[in-house]
């Protein structure tokens, strides 16, 4: 290789060229800042960024402004005490109604959630490892199969499920519970791949543990942040689900949500400024939980 | 010795400790059973259901008639409404999200800026829905912010609101387009090694021939891969396009239309074909995408 390139000197990369072209190169870079690879220059980054967060809050702060509007022109704070105005009661009624259902579903979605897919998460971890890519399979199966198609199943079940168990909001539950497992399913999953489960099993087992300590107070402790994140992002799904509660017609908080647009916009946009504000303060509680990991760790 | 040791070892020690062992094995799988039954009931069935719906006719007798309603004009106008809208939808939220990616790598991962970025894009690309659709009410609608702004400046009958229409939808959409665009492209872009950077500098090439041989070649499959993805959320979004446009137009509002529709009798299995069609063209683009899924993957380690 050597041979080649002292005989033909000509071509592009010999060792000889490279140093003298190299310096210019150098001598240019000098004077701007050093970069090289992918990463942008601050004010390119800052000037992105600075324009993608003015137009996604926009619409936030047209919703906010919205609701300050008053029915004959001008101003108002009007809308707020019209929500805890008693005579008003009958008008929100069902919007509360579904608030109140919405909250049941969170209970019965997350429980759903920590008694059927957390349990099996563990035990396709510690026994049955050649199961994990179906387990995997199966959670993911949401996201390919649109929420729209599955309702058109969901009318026939829930025709036979409402005689066995009557036809209230918590039904829901069941069908929401399908809908949140795959982001129940990746938390938790990306925590059990983090942590040796089975080897602190052991450890624990060969110690005298029986099973029950062994899960309670050795493999729940290490996967709380991804049970915690699991159980977070399940409510977040819950609170914004709406195509299973209208096509069952059920009253949530969302079927609530529109239905009252028609009446009184500016609760529905109240309402949902609490509810997207709710939603970003859980994900970001999930992305704080993140981002104590690695210093805890050290 | 060793055959003694061994010995001593099969009668006591592995008797106790794998004593257990059969009983667990025996007893195992029970623990399978609850959410096997959960999964079967609540997912396997209804998208059965789903799927075989569109094979009967009301009455319960196989019929594969109801596959006519693919040549149905209105339902071919709609699955072009369906594909151009998600088409528009995923190339500029897959472009315009892949610029945010590029400007958050230039901020510190660890930092507030990211942790905040990341829960917002969180909330917008998987539970707006619905309450999106009321934030474009509040700012593009009949009586939103910016319409009643341009109002005022061109006159009350030039400007009317674009969303109540199917293309408009496309800037609905964006809207949790770019946010997904932003949390599924960012572990990518952020794969990119600087040892990559600092080679092609130290060969003399500039941050253009950086991009042109090393970036936008590594990063292609996962930027498509992403695309589809993106396609596939607006393929099978339904409830913001429900809160805003009441005559149909894309496929989950036809599925609605048929189920719901008290005016024309016997169109409830035509939901159920329209089901069937979505289901094929998600699976097609999901496998799609994970073919270039595990591309991407060779350089993220």
């Amino acid at each position: 290789m050597t041979a080649t390139a002292v005989n033909a000197p000509d071509e592009s990369m010999t060792p000889v060229q490279a140093g003298p072209a190299s310096e210019p190169f150098i001598a240019a870079r000098a004077g701007r800042s050093p970069r090289y690879g992918a990463k942008p220059a601050q004010p390119t980054s800052l000037i992105i960024l600075i324009i993608a967060g003015v137009l996604f809050l926009l619409p936030i702060a047209a919703m906010v402004i919205f609701s300050f509007r008053s029915n004959q022109g001008g101003y108002t704070v009007g809308h707020y005490l019209d929500v805890f105005n008693p005579a008003l009661e009958y008008t929100y009624d069902g919007l509360f109604v579904g608030i109140q259902n919405s909250l049941g579903l969170c209970v019965i979605t997350v429980a759903i959630i920590l008694v059927l897919l957390l349990p099996v998460m563990i035990l396709t971890e510690l026994r049955y490892p050649r199961l994990r890519r179906v387990l995997e399979f199966v959670c993911l199966l949401p996201i390919t199969i649109p929420t729209v198609v599955l309702v058109v199943g969901f009318i026939p079940v829930y025709s036979v499920l409402s005689q066995l168990l009557g036809s209230d909001a918590w039904t829901l539950g069941f069908a929401i519970g399908v809908i949140a497992l795959p982001y129940a399913y990746r938390p938790i999953a990306v925590n059990l791949a983090g942590v040796d489960v089975v080897t602190l099993t052991e450890a624990a087992r060969s110690l005298g543990a029986g099973w029950l300590p062994v899960l309670w107070r050795v493999v729940i402790p290490n996967l709380r942040r991804g049970i915690l994140a699991a159980c977070f992002i399940t409510i977040a799904v819950v609170l914004g689900e709406y195509t299973i509660a209208s096509f069952l017609s059920r009253t949530t908080f969302q079927t609530a949500l529109v239905l009252i647009q028609h009446s009184d916009p500016y609760v529905a946009v109240i309402f949902s400024l609490i509810a997207l504000l709710l939603a970003f303060v859980l994900l970001l509680a999930i992305g704080r939980l993140g981002a104590i990991r690695p210093r805890s760790k050290d | 010795m060793t055959a003694l040791a061994s010995n001593r070892g099969a009668g006591v020690t592995p008797r106790r400790r794998g004593a257990p062992s059969p009983r667990r094995a025996a007893t195992g799988w029970i623990g399978l059973i609850p959410f096997s039954v959960y999964a079967l009931l609540f997912l396997g069935i209804p998208a059965v259901l789903a799927i075989a719906s569109g094979f009967f006719t009301s009455g319960g007798a196989f019929t594969i008639s109801n596959f006519s309603a693919f040549g149905d004009p209105v339902i071919l106008k709609d699955l072009v409404g369906s594909l151009g809208l998600s088409a528009a939808s995923a190339i500029l939220g897959a472009v315009i999200g892949a610029l945010v990616c590029y400007a958050m790598l230039g901020m510190n991962p660890e930092g507030w800026l990211r942790t905040i970025v990341d829960s917002a894009a969180s909330v917008l690309a998987q539970f707006g829905g619905v309450m999106l659709a009321f934030a474009f009410i509040a700012t593009v609608g009949n009586q939103g912010l910016i319409i009643l702004i341009l109002k005022q400046v061109f006159g009350e009958n030039a400007v009317s609101s674009p969303i109540y229409t199917v293309p408009g939808l496309t800037l609905v959409y964006l809207y949790f387009e770019i946010p997904l665009m932003v949390l599924t492209f960012m572990p990518a872009l952020e794969a990119l090694k600087p040892a990559w950077g600092e080679a092609v500098a130290t060969l003399g090439g500039s941050r253009w021939t950086y991009w042109r041989e090393v970036g936008f070649p590594i990063l292609a499959p996962a930027f498509f891969g992403c695309m589809i993805l993106l396609f596939a959320n607006a393929f099978s979004s339904f409830a913001t396009a429900a809160a805003l446009i009441s005559q149909g137009g894309i496929w989950p509002l036809d599925i609605q239309r048929a189920l719901t529709s008290e005016t024309v009798v016997g169109h409830e299995n035509e939901a159920g074909v329209i089901a069937l069609g979505m289901i094929v063209v998600m699976v097609v683009l999901m496998s799609a995408y994970g073919v270039l899924q595990r591309r991407a993957a060779r350089w993220e380690r």
